[in-house]
Formats: structure tokens, C-alpha cells, sequence
């Protein structure tokens, strides 16, 4: 019998707002412990939660990117639960009535498009980080109340590859959004796998296993392709699967089971009487409708579709978005585009790359902390756009060879000076005299008896060689389209 | 709803409060009396009732996403049983 | 004596510069060392703070500061035991909160202090709020002054014994179910339970988060007016606190009560009623009409049920509320192997036998399968308590009733059986339910022993200024407030 895998996902997201979700403690990586605490983040006596608007602001914007619903009531509830890490000791989320619902998520997987459902979207907060020692444990509540969206899927997606797409989208989605940095160094991303199996064909779902705390995406794909045929040889064996919670193990690459001595969770959810419900007015959310986005797919396929590019040029703007954003621009207002995209793609960035690098090497030898490095973005670039534009241009027109505009865009991304100034003070302009270029070409024919000999003897790839010769002697300025036209006369003849 | 059911010793530890042996005699007993007493509620016809968890409706309390100062570190951690590296120890959380 | 005297009274010698806030807050403290071995309303104190805070008045006072610009300008306000004071002990009568010291103040406490009030002493409570009688602290018993054999009310009968006994000018309490209105008939004094959300909850250490506020016990109406309108607002750490504006509640009290129409619900003569307060609460009903009310019968057809809607509501939020309490970032720790072992040692060391009964009915109440027999059940009967309330209102202005259906019981009488004192607040817990104002002032006395009779007026949902206006009237006409108990003097 063949088996399929049945997965759902529930993924955390930190979100990006200055202050946290109930009080103004900063919420911000990386300072010393129990520095960003307050009575209410601690959860003292006496404290109350007050929901920061930001917060449901951006989830309310996830909601909209993910196609989902947004209704007109939700709520804060409590989940009670004793854990050191949980300040209050109840946990405050949306259970019933969350602020988005039933919505999806569309990525390209195996050549086409997937779909997986969205259950929903919904607001809460996240708890402290535990450090473990060997004979106890401490606990930092710097990260507690910080605003926790969490995705929850519907278990659409049926394999390792497919989840690890599916969770690649998302983040693309939640980038393209402002709605979080999604940085998992920083555990801003962390996922609960729900996955069992089941004979292909059939519709029940076996007993649901939980992979908790994944905090990487290639951990998640890791842990399925271990745990899936795991489940598949119990099945096959003959064995039961029950309903339990795995932990995966990063450096070995296995689940194993977590140990419970708990009592089946109970977690006595009930509406948060500290807080009043959610009623998102018209005009709030026409607010936040103006927020949002292009997806990250449909900007791709609309790259494909305006500007004829290829799905790999048409991918790296996707996911360069700053990049893609430089190049729109300058693509409508040229007629062609797939020759902008390439300057952009293989010029322009590599420049810019080589740069960076080189920024970063001097600015460590300095001292210069990771975190304080200065390196030079698309917006501080010495040329306009323009210029850019302007270079493709004289490409176009054949006024300079490729190689002349190599030699021109570095100058301009060196100097910043015009395209123009360049290709006059370096006379790199393109030879188009076709006398000029005849009188070369015969010295080339002269120079070169073993080419010539072999292109006569058929290998058309011989020309390449004496149009090279050609380019030299020019100097780079000869139109290379027209010198190979007269050398295949002159030999032909 | 049936009103002396109640697994006291289960929903005690659902509440972490260890009870004495004698404590949860005690409580049992306690307990049935008040639960036998709220069985009255179950005399009234509740149906299309809306419930009410704020008796003062409003909705939408929000505040702006502004930075406050947070309490210094060693007023945060002054009351702490068990403190250190700037942490608040706790015993070995095993999961 | 100085400490005798009320806030108008205080205010205007010590605008006159009279007598200093020095003298004022020493008269406090000398009758605290002279009674409250007798009466324990405070855990404890700190002279030296309040007389440090009264020396700061006295210099404002001399710099010219008016009662216009701080209205509690060295009157010494004393408070109970679970709202937080920056750099004071925290206790909430229980002692699972060891040596905490808070590291900020309530709300309430800003506004006191900003309106120059000497704001000292942590008052005795029943542990968490949780109880009627004050005899659930883990800090001893309260003893009412007017009969130290018998409990002051509760939860807040440090506050009320206090205001009783002279040992501050006026206290500050809280009320979940009749917290402040009980003790304050008991005791003799008068108790304000503001609207929902009419007072800021933040740093009130909450025990029913949709039913807790807190509010004034004083010596007389005037005096709760002059407090409410310096702590009622508007507060932006607190969701639940409604931005209604704050009237000025001491010109209400015009006497003008002619026309005004006042409600008497008959389910409220109950069987349980004590003769003594059932005549003296009759005897106000006839005051009233005699000054112009007009009374009306009214019916609150819910009111059998509120007792038991309340115990689920308020311990399920109680549940929650109390978990906080583990020994992990505050108070007394009882080690274990694991957290669930300290937790469990912790708590069943740190809270005393009300508030674990309490935390564990309501934890029950919420948990898998019993929720919507309970829990959801409680929020829709509290409800039809609340629409009851709704619709009297559009018949009446106020509602007259008992504050309880006795005077003070004997310590030890109610505290071996829990219905029994969850009963004696039949009268109070409603106006909780439904969110409503009300107040407790004296009405009379039981003749032997003489032991104080409290009436209560429910108001309209921010009906403060109302009802403050109906007990002045009230108060005016009759002798009671000026009474003292015998016993401590
Ligand atoms: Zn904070």
C-alpha cells in the first residue's frame, strides 16, 4: 500500500513594532538580560495589558495578504498554563475569534502553482527565553510580551519539499509586508510541524503527530523527511501511532519523543477581562487595506508578463526587492527591458556585491562592530538611474561595443560621471565606418593564417578569432557585427 | 454538571496547589456545598441570552506603538527568590 | 482630636495654618499606637515616610499651594494592603508574597500623591480580597471598633476599622462583590464602590478582573466626594477605565433630592434579614420620603442569583489572576526538584485556605467540559442581573436597600462554613454583576450590643454624582455619622 504524508503547519512570527504588544518596553534583540522589563512584562501585581495598535495593525495587514477574512469581532482570551517562562502563568491569544480567518497562500512548487489553506492569523504574545545550566535553569523576560502573530495552515501540504516551499512563501509574503523581519538567527520565525500518514486514496487522518519549536526552515524539511518515512514503517510494520509530540534534533537528525508526565493539556480559555474586544471600523481598515502590497509571486509573474524576462532574472527581483525596484523603473521607460534587467542582474549587483565585500573587510579591520557596518545600497549609488538607462542605450544604437560599455559602467559606478563624458574623453566610440573596419579586417586576414585556414576548412568558429583580432586593433571600438559581416565576405570571397 | 465530581486533587494540580491529604478532605466537602449551591443557575432559561464579560462595553481600547521607559535592571530583578547573571534562576526545566 | 476630623474640616484649618500636616499625621500615628493593638487594621506602617510626606505638605503649604491646585494637601490617607505603593511592601493579606516591595505605584496612588495626600500604612484585608470578615489575612484579624469581638466586614475591614477608629483621616479599599460597601456598614463609616471603569484598575492587584474597583472609605459624604473626584478618570494603563468626564461631585451635594425618585426592590426583604436593620432601613426609606423622594416599588427579578453567578464569574477570573503568584520572579519561594514542584509547594505553602478553595473552584469551573455549564452559563445570567438593573433605572434614579442583612458577626461565627459567608453578601454582589455605583453610609444602630447599620443606594452606571447627592441629603438630616464607637475611645 502507498502512503502520503499530511502536514499543517503553525508558524510563529515576531513582529516588527518599536514597543510590545501590552506595554512600552522596546522590542528589540539583543540587549542584556531583564533590561527591556516592565511591572506589566513581568507580570507583576497590579499590572494590565493594553493591546498596542501597530501590533494588530500588521496583523490585520497579514490577513489581507494572505487572502483571508477579517472579521468584524475578535478577542483577547486567556491560556492558562504554568511554565517559567510565561510571566502571568496564562498566555494571551485569540482563540475563538482571532483577527483574520480562511484565507491561502500560492507558491510555485514543481513547476506549478501550490495552494495551501490559511486557517488563520492570529495575535498573541510571546514568553520569555530559558537558558539551561546544569543544575538549574534562568530565565530572561526581555522577549516576553513581545507581539506573536501566529499562522496556522490547514494540513494541505504533503511533503518535506512542499512545507519547506510553503514556509519560504510566507516569509516572502511577511517581508514584502513590513510586518516582520523574519530574521531566524534571532528566532523571529519558529514553526510547530503537524504531520501523520496515510494510505494514498483514503480520507481519515491518521494520528497527528507534533514536531515542536522548529527554528529553521531547513530544519522543518530535515525533520520531515526523517519523521514521514518514520511514520510510514510503524504504519507498514503493523504498528499504532498515537497522537504525541516529537522534538527534532538538529545535529543528529531524528525526532524522538518528548517525554509527559502532564496531564493532557487543559487550558481553560476564557475571554481576557482585562481587555476590550476588537471591532475594526470601515475607516480603520480602508487604513490599512492602503498598506497593502504586490505578493512576492504576482510580482514575478508580472515581471515575466510586462517585461518578457526570464522566470531566473524575473525570481532574483522577487527576491531582491530593493533590486527589482531600481529596475522598474528604468524598464518602462525602455524599449528593452531584458537588456536593462541584464545590466541591473550581472553588472550592476556584482559591482555592487564586490563593494560591499570589500567595505566590509575595511571597515572590520577598523573595528567596526557586524552590526554598525556602513555599506554603500542601491540608493547611494554615485550615478542616477538615468545613467544606467542612458548606457543601455548607446549599446542599442551600436555607438559603443559591449565591451567599450563594460569599461564605460565601471567609470560611471567608480566617478559617477555621465555615460556621455566617458565614451568622448576615452574615444570609446563604436567604429561603424565600414572603409575603416575593411582596411583592419585585411590586416587581420594578413595576421592570421592558422584561423583563416581553418574557417576555409569549415569550422565557422575560426571567425571568432579574427573578429577578436579585428576588436583588438580597434581598441575595442569597431561594431563587432560589422567586421564579422566583412570578414565572412572577404573569406567567403 | 453533576455537582460532587469534582476530581480535587486533579484540578488542584491543573492549579499547582499541593493540598495536605486532610486539606483535601476538607476541600471536597467545601466544594460541593458551594457546587451544590450554583446548581440553581440551571433553573434559569439562558437561551439567546448574550453573555457579558464586560459589564462597561466598549471596544477598540488601544495604545500607540510608543517606547517607554523600561524599569532599571535592578529594580526589575530586586524581588527575585533566586537570581543570577542577570537571570532569574528557576529549577532545571525539563521538558 | 485632629485625627477626628474630616477632610473639610482639615482643609480649611490647615489653609488657615491652623494646625501643620505634621501635627495632623503625628495625631494619626499616635492614635494608631494608642488603638490598633486593639483593632489591627494595619499590617504595618512607616511614621517616618508619613511624617517626611507631611513635612513636604507643610512646605508647599507655606509656598503658597492651595486646595484649588491639591486638593489632599497633607491629609493623611491610609491603604489597603493590595494596592501598590512605590517602595513599600506588598502584601494583599496573604503570604505567598514574602518581602515584595513594589517597584511602582497604582493608579490611584499617583493621583493621591499628586494631589498632595500623606499617603501611608498598608491595611489589613482578607487574603486576596477573598472573604467578607478580614479573617482570612495571613496577618491576623481586624476587629471592628465598635465591638472588638466581632469582625469588621471584608474584605477591606482594615479600611473601614480604620476610618472608624480615627486612625487616618480616610482610607482607600476595593470592592469585587461588596468589599468596601460591607465593612463600611459595619464599621460604621461610609463606602463607595464606583462604576466599572470609573476608577483606574492599574496597580490593584487584581482577584475578579470585570469586577473590581476601588473606591473611598471616609467619615463622611462629603468627604467620599472630595476623594472619588481625585481618583476617578480616565486612564491609559487601564483598557477597562472608561474616558467619561469626572464631574465635580462636591457641588452635588445640593440637597436638592425633591422629585427624586428612589427604588425599593422587593426581593431584597429577605427571609435572612435581621429585624434591627430591616426597621432602620425602613426608617430611611420614611426619612427619604419625608425630604421629598419619591419611592417606588421595584422588582430585580435575577437577584436569587447573582451569589452564584458571582462565585463562578469571580474565582474563574480569580484562577487566572492568582497564577502569577509562583516564586519564580517575586515573593516566598518553597524549592523543588522541578518548577512543577516549587509550584506546587509554593502555593500550597504561600496561599491560605479561602484563596486555594476559591482559585480551585474556579479553575474548575473553567476546565474542559465544564465550561459552558458554568462558566458561559454565569455570563448570561449576569446578564439578565445587569438588564434588571437596566431596566429599573428607567423607572427610578437610585435603588435603596440594605448593605447587609446584619450588623457585625462574632469572629469565628461564619468562618467553618464557606455558602454561609458567600450569603452574607447578598445585597452587594449584584451592583458588582452589573457594573453599576453604589454606596454604603450609616443608618442607625442595633441596640445591644450598639453596633452599626449600613444602607445601601445603588446608582446608575457613572450615577456617582447622584447618588452622592441622595446619602448627603440623607446624612444632613440624621445624627449617625457623628456617632463613635465607645469601646476604643
Ligand atoms: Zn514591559
Amino acid at each position: 500500500m502507498e502512503y502520503e504524508a499530511v502536514i499543517g503547519l503553525e508558524t510563529h512570527v515576531q513582529l516588527n513594532t518599536k514597543s510590545k504588544m501590552w506595554c512600552g518596553c522596546a522590542n528589540a534583540y539583543g540587549a542584556a538580560p531583564n533590561t527591556q522589563v516592565c511591572p506589566v512584562c513581568l507580570g507583576l501585581p497590579g499590572v494590565l495589558p493594553v493591546p498596542n495598535e501597530e501590533a494588530l495593525r500588521k496583523t490585520t495587514l497579514t490577513g489581507y495578504l494572505l487572502n483571508c477574512e477579517i472579521p468584524r469581532f475578535a478577542k483577547f482570551d486567556r491560556k492558562n498554563y504554568f511554565y517559567p517562562d510565561a510571566p502571568k502563568n496564562y498566555q494571551l491569544t485569540q482563540y475563538d475569534k482571532p483577527t483574520t480567518a480562511n484565507g491561502f497562500v500560492e507558491f510555485e512548487f514543481q513547476g506549478g502553482l501550490a495552494r495551501v489553506r490559511i486557517t488563520r492569523a492570529h495575535l498573541e504574545e510571546d514568553v520569555g527565553k530559558s537558558f539551561h545550566f546544569d543544575r538549574n535553569s534562568g530565565v530572561d523576560f526581555n522577549r516576553a510580551g513581545v507581539p506573536l502573530m501566529e499562522i496556522v495552515s490547514e494540513p494541505d501540504i504533503t511533503s518535506a519539499d512542499m512545507a519547506y516551499e510553503y514556509l519560504n512563501a510566507l516569509k516572502d509574503i511577511l517581508l514584502y509586508g513590513g510586518v516582520s523581519d523574519c530574521d531566524m538567527e534571532k528566532g523571529m520565525v519558529r514553526c510547530d510541524v503537524n504531520v501523520s500518514v496515510r494510505p494514498v486514496g483514503t480520507q481519515e487522518l491518521g494520528a497527528k503527530i507534533e514536531i515542536k519549536n522548529m527554528n529553521s526552515f531547513s530544519g522543518v524539511r530535515r525533520a520531515l523527511e526523517y519523521e514521514i518515512p518514520r511514520q510510514i514503517a510503524v504504519v507498514k510494520a503493523g504498528g499504532k501511532l498515537i497522537q504525541s509530540t516529537r522534538r527534532w534534533d538538529d545535529t543528529t537528525g531524528i525526532t524522538e519523543e518528548m517525554r509527559t508526565k502532564e496531564h493532557a493539556h487543559d487550558y481553560r480559555y476564557f475571554p481576557e477581562p482585562d481587555m476590550m474586544p476588537l471591532a475594526p471600523t470601515d475607516e480603520w481598515l480602508a487604513e490599512v487595506r492602503k498598506l497593502v502590497v504586490e505578493l512576492p509571486l504576482a510580482r514575478k509573474q508580472r515581471f515575466i508578463r510586462e517585461y518578457s524576462l526570464p522566470a531566473p532574472d524575473a525570481e532574483t527581483f522577487k527576491n531582491d526587492v530593493a533590486l527589482g525596484n531600481y529596475f522598474e523603473p528604468l524598464a518602462k521607460q525602455s524599449s528593452n527591458p531584458k537588456a536593462v534587467a541584464n545590466w541591473v542582474i550581472n553588472n550592476l549587483r556584482a559591482k555592487l556585491t564586490e563593494l560591499n565585500e570589500r567595505e566590509k573587510t575595511e571597515q572590520s579591520e577598523l573595528g567596526i562592530e557586524p552590526a554598525d557596518l556602513q555599506l554603500t545600497t542601491l540608493a547611494d549609488l554615485k550615478f542616477p538611474p538615468a545613467a544606467l538607462l542612458e548606457l543601455v542605450g548607446l549599446v542599442e544604437a551600436k555607438t559603443i561595443s559591449n565591451a567599450a560599455a563594460q569599461q564605460v559602467f565601471a567609470e560611471m559606478f567608480a566617478t559617477g560621471k555621465t555615460p556621455a563624458a566617458i565614451v568622448q574623453e576615452k574615444g570609446l566610440a563604436q567604429v561603424s565606418d565600414t572603409g575603416a573596419i575593411e582596411k583592419l579586417c585585411d590586416e587581420a586576414i594578413a595576421a592570421s593564417p592558422g584561423p583563416v585556414a581553418d574557417y576555409r576548412a569549415g569550422k565557422a568558429a575560426a571567425l571568432n578569432a579574427l573578429k577578436g583580432y579585428v576588436m583588438k586593433l580597434s581598441k575595442g571600438k569597431a561594431n563587432p557585427a560589422l567586421a564579422g559581416e566583412i570578414l565572412e565576405r572577404k573569406l567567403k570571397g | 454538571m453533576a455537582a460532587t465530581d469534582i476530581d480535587v486533587k486533579y484540578v488542584a494540580h491543573l492549579a499547582r496547589i499541593g493540598l495536605t491529604p486532610d486539606e483535601e478532605v476538607k476541600m471536597s466537602a467545601h466544594l460541593a456545598g458551594i457546587l451544590g449551591y450554583i446548581e440553581k443557575l440551571k433553573e434559569l432559561d439562558v437561551t439567546g441570552v448574550e453573555p457579558t464579560a464586560h459589564a462597561v462595553p466598549m471596544v477598540n481600547v488601544l495604545r500607540p506603538d510608543v517606547v517607554r521607559p523600561s524599569l532599571a535592571h535592578e529594580a526589575a530583578m530586586s524581588n527575585a527568590p533566586a537570581k543570577a547573571n542577570g537571570l532569574f534562576l528557576v529549577p532545571k526545566i525539563v521538558e | 482630636m485632629l485625627n477626628q476630623l474630616t477632610i473639610s474640616e482639615l482643609t480649611s484649618r490647615l489653609a488657615r495654618r491652623d494646625i501643620s500636616a505634621r501635627e495632623l499625621t503625628q495625631a494619626c500615628l499616635d492614635q494608631i499606637a494608642r488603638v490598633d493593638g486593639t483593632v489591627h487594621a494595619f499590617i504595618s506602617h512607616d511614621p517616618a515616610d508619613a511624617l517626611a510626606q507631611a513635612d513636604a505638605a507643610d512646605h508647599e503649604l507655606a509656598a503658597g499651594v492651595t486646595f484649588a491646585q491639591k486638593p489632599l494637601l497633607g491629609i493623611p490617607i491610609a491603604i489597603k494592603d493590595v494596592l501598590a505603593v512605590k517602595g513599600h511592601p506588598l502584601n494583599c493579606g496573604s503570604k505567598i508574597l514574602g518581602k515584595f516591595i513594589s517597584p511602582y505605584d497604582a493608579t490611584v496612588i499617583e493621583k493621591m500623591k499628586a494631589a498632595g495626600a500623606v499617603v501611608f500604612g498598608r491595611l489589613n484585608m482578607d487574603e486576596f480580597a477573598m472573604g467578607s470578615s478580614t479573617e482570612t489575612s495571613a496577618f491576623g484579624i481586624t476587629r471592628n471598633p465598635w465591638d472588638p469581638s466581632r469582625i469588621p466586614g471584608g474584605s477591606s475591614g482594615g479600611s473601614a476599622a480604620a476610618v472608624a477608629a480615627d486612625e487616618a483621616i480616610a482610607t482607600l479599599g476595593t470592592d469585587t462583590g461588596g468589599s468596601i460597601r460591607q465593612p463600611a456598614a459595619l464599621c460604621g463609616c461610609v463606602g463607595l464602590k464606583p462604576t466599572y471603569g470609573r476608577v483606574s484598575r492599574y496597580g490593584l492587584t487584581a482577584f475578579a478582573s470585570s469586577l473590581d474597583q476601588i473606591g473611598p472609605f471616609t467619615k463622611n459624604i462629603e468627604d467620599a466626594a472630595r476623594l472619588l473626584g481625585v481618583i476617578s478618570g480616565h486612564d491609559p494603563k487601564d483598557s477597562t477605565s472608561v474616558a467619561e468626564p469626572v464631574p465635580d461631585y462636591v457641588a452635588a451635594l445640593d440637597g436638592q433630592i425633591r422629585g427624586l425618585k428612589l427604588g425599593l426592590p422587593k426581593e431584597y426583604l429577605i427571609g435572612g434579614l435581621d429585624p434591627e436593620v430591616k426597621a432602620a432601613v425602613d426608617a430611611a426609606v420614611k426619612q427619604y420620603a419625608a425630604l421629598g423622594a419619591e419611592i417606588v416599588d421595584i422588582s430585580l427579578p435575577h437577584t436569587d442569583y447573582a451569589v452564584a453567578t458571582y462565585y463562578i464569574v469571580a474565582t474563574a477570573e480569580a484562577s487566572a489572576n492568582l497564577a502569577r503568584f509562583d516564586g519564580i520572579r517575586y515573593g516566598q519561594r518553597v524549592d523543588g526538584a522541578d518548577p512543577i514542584e516549587l509550584y506546587t509547594r509554593t502555593r500550597g505553602a504561600g496561599f491560605g485556605a479561602e484563596v486555594k478553595r476559591r482559585i480551585i473552584l474556579g479553575t474548575y469551573v473553567l476546565s474542559s467540559g465544564y465550561y459552558d455549564a458554568y462558566y458561559l452559563r454565569a455570563q448570561k445570567v449576569r446578564t439578565l442581573i445587569r438588564n434588571d438593573f437596566l431596566n429599573a433605572f428607567k423607572q427610578v434614579d437610585a435603588i435603596i436597600t440594605p448593605t447587609a442583612p446584619t450588623a457585625a458577626f462574632k469572629i469565628g461565627e461564619k468562618s467553618g462554613d464557606p455558602l454561609q459567608m458567600y450569603l452574607s453578601d447578598i445585597f452587594t454582589i449584584s451592583c458588582n454583576l452589573a457594573g453599576i455605583s453604589g454606596i454604603s453610609l450609616p443608618c442607625g444602630f442595633t441596640r445591644s450590643p450598639k453596633l452599626p447599620i449600613g444602607l445601601q443606594l445603588l446608582g446608575q452606571p457613572f450615577g456617582e454624582a447622584t447618588l452622592l447627592k441622595l446619602a448627603h441629603a440623607y446624612e444632613q438630616s440624621t445624627p449617625w455619622h457623628r456617632e463613635k464607637p465607645a469601646p476604643i475611645a
